[in-house]
């Protein structure tokens, strides 16, 4: 495959990414919030492929496997499955209303493309300005996390978050040393059992998934 | 550890120094010990291992509480006196060093033995001894879930404070250093239940953590940013620094080290966790512990800094003399008996402060027999300290354990249920006190000739000074005595005040043994001055640069300076006053007319008496209480004379604890209240504190 075409498809998908994320930013129902991730996370897994393809590197290959049995198969069902046990197949409810928060995403994007430019300059890769693109997905998963009241579209934002940061890694700067990555997939598995086990607790304790509870513990 | 490490003969360094004095005996058995290749510092390093391995067996045999008190604390005093022996072998020695292959990357451990350690050693050793021997009786009626735990820190106690005498780097010291506070901290709290006593530990750990971190700064000044391979002793030795910047050290480490030692205005602790602890941990963290303070200014002053100035002197004898009267003050008008002791250590704190004080004073102007007079002083009382304090203290663990009671309002005539521990803290008693011919005499009596030696100094406004302090100590020593009287007096003497509860029982035999050995420390360092002096010697010749020696041939006499001018023979005293009440016996029991009378003690030809109408703790205390009105925070409330019930409370509190400490308590709720304003347990508003930080990184970075 020639190269322009490497690169038209990269930022095809790239531009697939940060529509993703603007889609999980105005989604209002939590099991598609959680199909999205998986589309999100199909979409890195494929530019992680077409990098390792295009400039023959093999352990990219390794990544893109790794993320698409990670993050397209097993979080999404290890997420399907801790909704259904915890029967929580409410709408989510935002902080501030979606609209809003969409004209403050795209105040995000725009902040973020300006913030990537001189360094895409620098970048000799074939993949330059796709580091803005990166950023944006991060901050716009940040302010996810931040405008949702209930615990589980927030760990969803967290682990969107980290496919931005992943995406920046393989595709911007054509991947960090395997070990790195391993490490870092293993990181996203515990954090999201331990997020499942804190789930339980906090229902536990407050009967609710709604973490605005969580102000009771303060000591006055 | 030493062994494989000299097999692979990589880190291991010695360097022997030469010792300007040896003595014919002492180098006739170091040829031996040369053979057998061991240094003291071997030996030292393997006390300490030996300490931690019973600590962990104290642990591991936590069913059998049985094995922990009979086996475990007896093993742990023969070790003890292990140490104490290898400290009195190394204090004759060269210094010896080793390096440890452990520690920070490019600052391994150092450990280093030389004279002023080997004595502080000895100290430890010795006073450790005789109170593990007690904790062997004393901790028997322990549950048996905590006791393992407290043989582990209590062992782990002691080795840490051998650690912080061994240390030869400032890392090396400042984890010994934090390993005793946070050891002595589990065994303040060891009853966590009681809240006052939770209160206590805090107070004691938090001002253990302001002190340590003025040590920590002061080694910083004296490394002077030359990387981390400066932070050993050895590099500080070398470094010269300006007058300015070893004044700082100075000041730093007179902070940190006085907030162990309980200098005013740091003294809040030791009131509150001596009475919390039991009592054989009061006694150790009384009688040694604090002492480990004293070794780190001695070090910091003598050793570490090169040069000293005057001033410094003045400030730690205004410091000492002010903390020694403030003390023996408090003291007098304690009513528990725990905190009685807790404000004479203080005192005694106070008294080490003052000869460490004149040592510098004498140092700096060249007077080094004067200092080298002073300095013998100070460590004189600091090993007398040692003993009589310990004793005291495990002989109020006794009473507690008799009675049930810290109050001194309801104990007396304990002397005929408790003959042995009375007799025992008797010897205590008499040596606190400073009477001959007992060792708090001997030490007094040299700190006193070293201010009566002092007239020639060149700086006149020290000269007018100097008798003014040797007029404070005088009335702080009377007033300590006083202070005992009240203690021993109350509590032994008399009728039994308030209820008779059941009979109290004395001291078994493990405490017994502990007891007697202290109390046999205190008699033959009273009445071995001038041997004790003479070891003493092999530590100021490294400090200041001369030993005291005595002017008079032979051991009967101790004569500091000149035999004409002042000389003290403990043996002819006690002699003399064995003679006068020989004599006395004898000429009663011949000329009396022999009948014999049994009549209530005190009742002055009054027959109706009641327990209720002797003299109280709080009453003798009384006139110390009126005369130094102005220091104390007092409450009373006194019952009118009608009342058929009357009641009278009355308190005497520091009133620097109201004037200093409420204060900085109030300033750091205020600051603590501004920083919570941030925390809202609102999760989001932390992750916008993230975003926002982000952003601002970010967009400006």
């Amino acid at each position: 495959m020639p190269i322009s075409y490497s690169i038209q498809i990269i930022n095809l998908l790239a531009s697939m990414l940060l529509l993703i994320a603007f889609a999980m930013l105005s989604q209002r129902r939590i099991l598609s919030l959680i199909n999205l991730f998986a589309w999100q996370g199909l979409v890195l897994s494929l530019s992680t492929f077409v990098v390792a393809y295009s400039t023959d590197q093999h352990h990219l290959y390794y990544s893109a496997g790794l993320t698409l049995l990670l993050k397209v198969m097993v979080l999404p069902w290890l997420l399907h499955r801790l909704i259904r046990k915890l029967n929580v197949k409410w709408d989510v409810e935002t902080l501030i209303n979606i609209p809003t928060t969409m004209l403050v995403g795209i105040g995000l994007v725009i902040f973020a493309f300006n913030l990537a430019a001189p360094i895409s300059q620098l970048s000799e890769s074939i993949t330059r300005g796709l580091i803005g693109i990166a950023l944006a997905s991060v901050l716009l998963s940040l302010l996810m996390m931040l405008t949702r009241r209930k615990a589980v579209p927030q760990v969803v934002g967290f682990l969107a978050m980290e496919n931005g940061l992943f995406f920046a890694a393989t595709s911007a700067t054509h991947g960090m040393p395997l070990v790195v990555e391993l490490g870092i997939a293993l990181d996203v598995l515990v954090a999201t059992f331990i997020f499942g086990i804190f789930f339980f607790q906090i229902r536990e304790t407050f009967d609710s998934l709604d973490i605005t509870n969580m102000e009771k513990l303060k000591d006055d | 550890m030493r062994r494989g490490e000299r097999a692979g003969q990589v880190s291991l360094s010695r360097v022997a120094l030469a010792t300007p004095v040896r003595l014919i005996s002492k180098s006739v058995k170091k040829i031996r010990m040369d053979i057998v290749g061991v240094l003291p510092l071997d030996v030292a390093g393997a006390v300490i291992v030996l300490w931690l391995a019973l600590g962990l067996l104290g642990l591991a045999l936590q069913r059998s509480p049985h094995l922990i008190t009979n086996v475990i604390f007896p093993v742990g005093a023969i070790v003890s006196l292990a140490l104490a022996a290898t400290g009195l072998w190394a204090l004759g020695e060269a210094a010896s060093y080793a390096v440890l292959p452990m520690g920070l990357p490019d600052l391994p451990l150092h450990l280093r033995l030389d004279p002023l350690s080997a004595f502080f050693l000895i100290l430890l050793g010795g006073a450790s001894f005789g109170v593990s021997l007690f904790s062997a009786g004393y901790f028997k009626s322990m549950q048996d879930n905590t006791l393992g735990l407290l043989c582990l820190e209590y062992h782990l106690f002691l080795a840490s404070m051998a650690l912080v005498l061994l240390a030869d780097d400032a890392y090396m010291f400042m984890v010994a250093w934090e390993t005793m506070a946070l050891s002595s901290y589990f065994l303040v709290t060891t009853d966590h239940h009681v809240p006052d006593i939770r209160k206590a530990g805090f107070l004691y750990l938090l001002i253990a953590h302001v002190g340590a971190i003025g040590i920590l700064l002061s080694f910083g000044v004296m490394q002077g940013g030359h990387g981390i391979g400066a932070y050993t002793f050895a590099a500080m030795r070398d470094a010269h620094l300006s007058a300015f910047w070893s004044s700082v050290a100075f000041l730093l480490a007179l902070f940190g080290f006085g907030a162990k030692a309980g200098l005013l205005p740091l003294h809040v602790w030791l009131p509150e966790a001596h009475p919390a602890a039991p009592s054989p941990v009061s006694a150790l963290m009384s009688g040694i512990m604090l002492k480990t303070a004293i070794y780190g200014i001695l070090r910091v002053t003598f050793d570490l800094l090169g040069a000293q100035q005057w001033w410094w002197g003045v400030l730690a004898l205004a410091l000492g003399l002010i903390t020694a009267i403030f003390g023996v003050m408090f003291a007098a008008v304690q009513g528990d008996m725990k905190r009685l002791l807790a404000y004479s250590s203080i005192e005694n704190i106070g008294l080490l402060l003052v000869g460490i004080g004149l040592t510098i004073i004498f140092h700096v102007y060249g007077k080094d027999a004067l200092a080298a007079l002073s300095l013998t002083a100070t460590l004189y009382h600091s090993l007398n300290h040692a003993f009589f304090k310990s004793l005291l203290f495990i002989g109020t663990g006794s009473i507690l354990h008799a009675t049930g009671e810290r109050n001194m309002g309801h104990m007396g005539g304990l002397i005929r249920h408790m003959p042995w521990v009375a007799v025992l803290m008797l010897v205590g008693v008499l040596s606190i006190s400073g009477l001959p011919p007992f060792n708090g005499f001997v030490s007094e009596w040299l700190l006193l000739q070293a201010f009566l030696l002092s007239p020639g100094l060149p700086n006149s406004y020290i000269n007018m000074l100097i008798p003014v302090a040797a007029a404070v100590i005088a009335l702080a020593a009377a007033l300590a005595a006083y202070v005992m009287v009240k203690f021993y007096g109350i509590i032994f003497l008399g009728q039994p005040r308030g209820e008779a509860r059941e009979q109290p029982h004395d001291a078994g035999i493990w405490e017994r043994i502990g007891l007697s050995w202290l109390a046999l420390g205190c008699v033959v360092l009273g009445l071995a001055p001038v041997f004790v002096v003479r070891q003493l010697d092999l530590v100021t010749q490294v400090l200041v640069g001369r030993g005291l020696g005595n002017a008079a041939a032979g051991w009967l006499f101790l004569a500091p300076v000149d035999i004409e001018r002042a000389s003290y023979s403990p043996v002819y005293f006690l002699l003399a006053v064995l003679g006068v009440m020989l004599v006395t016996a004898v000429v009663v029991h011949y000329f009396y007319h022999g009948r014999l009378r049994r009549g209530p003690a005190w009742d002055c030809g009054f027959p109706a008496q009641t327990s209720r109408m002797q003299d109280t703790a709080e009453g003798f205390g009384q006139p110390i209480r009126r005369i130094f009105e102005p220091f104390f925070r007092i409450e009373s409330e006194l019952p009118s004379p009608f009342d058929t019930h009357p009641r009278y409370h009355g308190r005497s509190d520091d009133r620097l604890w109201f004037a200093l400490y409420l204060p900085i308590k109030r300033i750091t709720e205020k600051l603590s209240s501004w920083a919570s304003l941030l925390q809202h347990g609102r999760i989001h508003l932390y992750l916008t504190y993230t975003f926002v930080t982000l952003i601002v990184l970010l967009a400006f970075v």
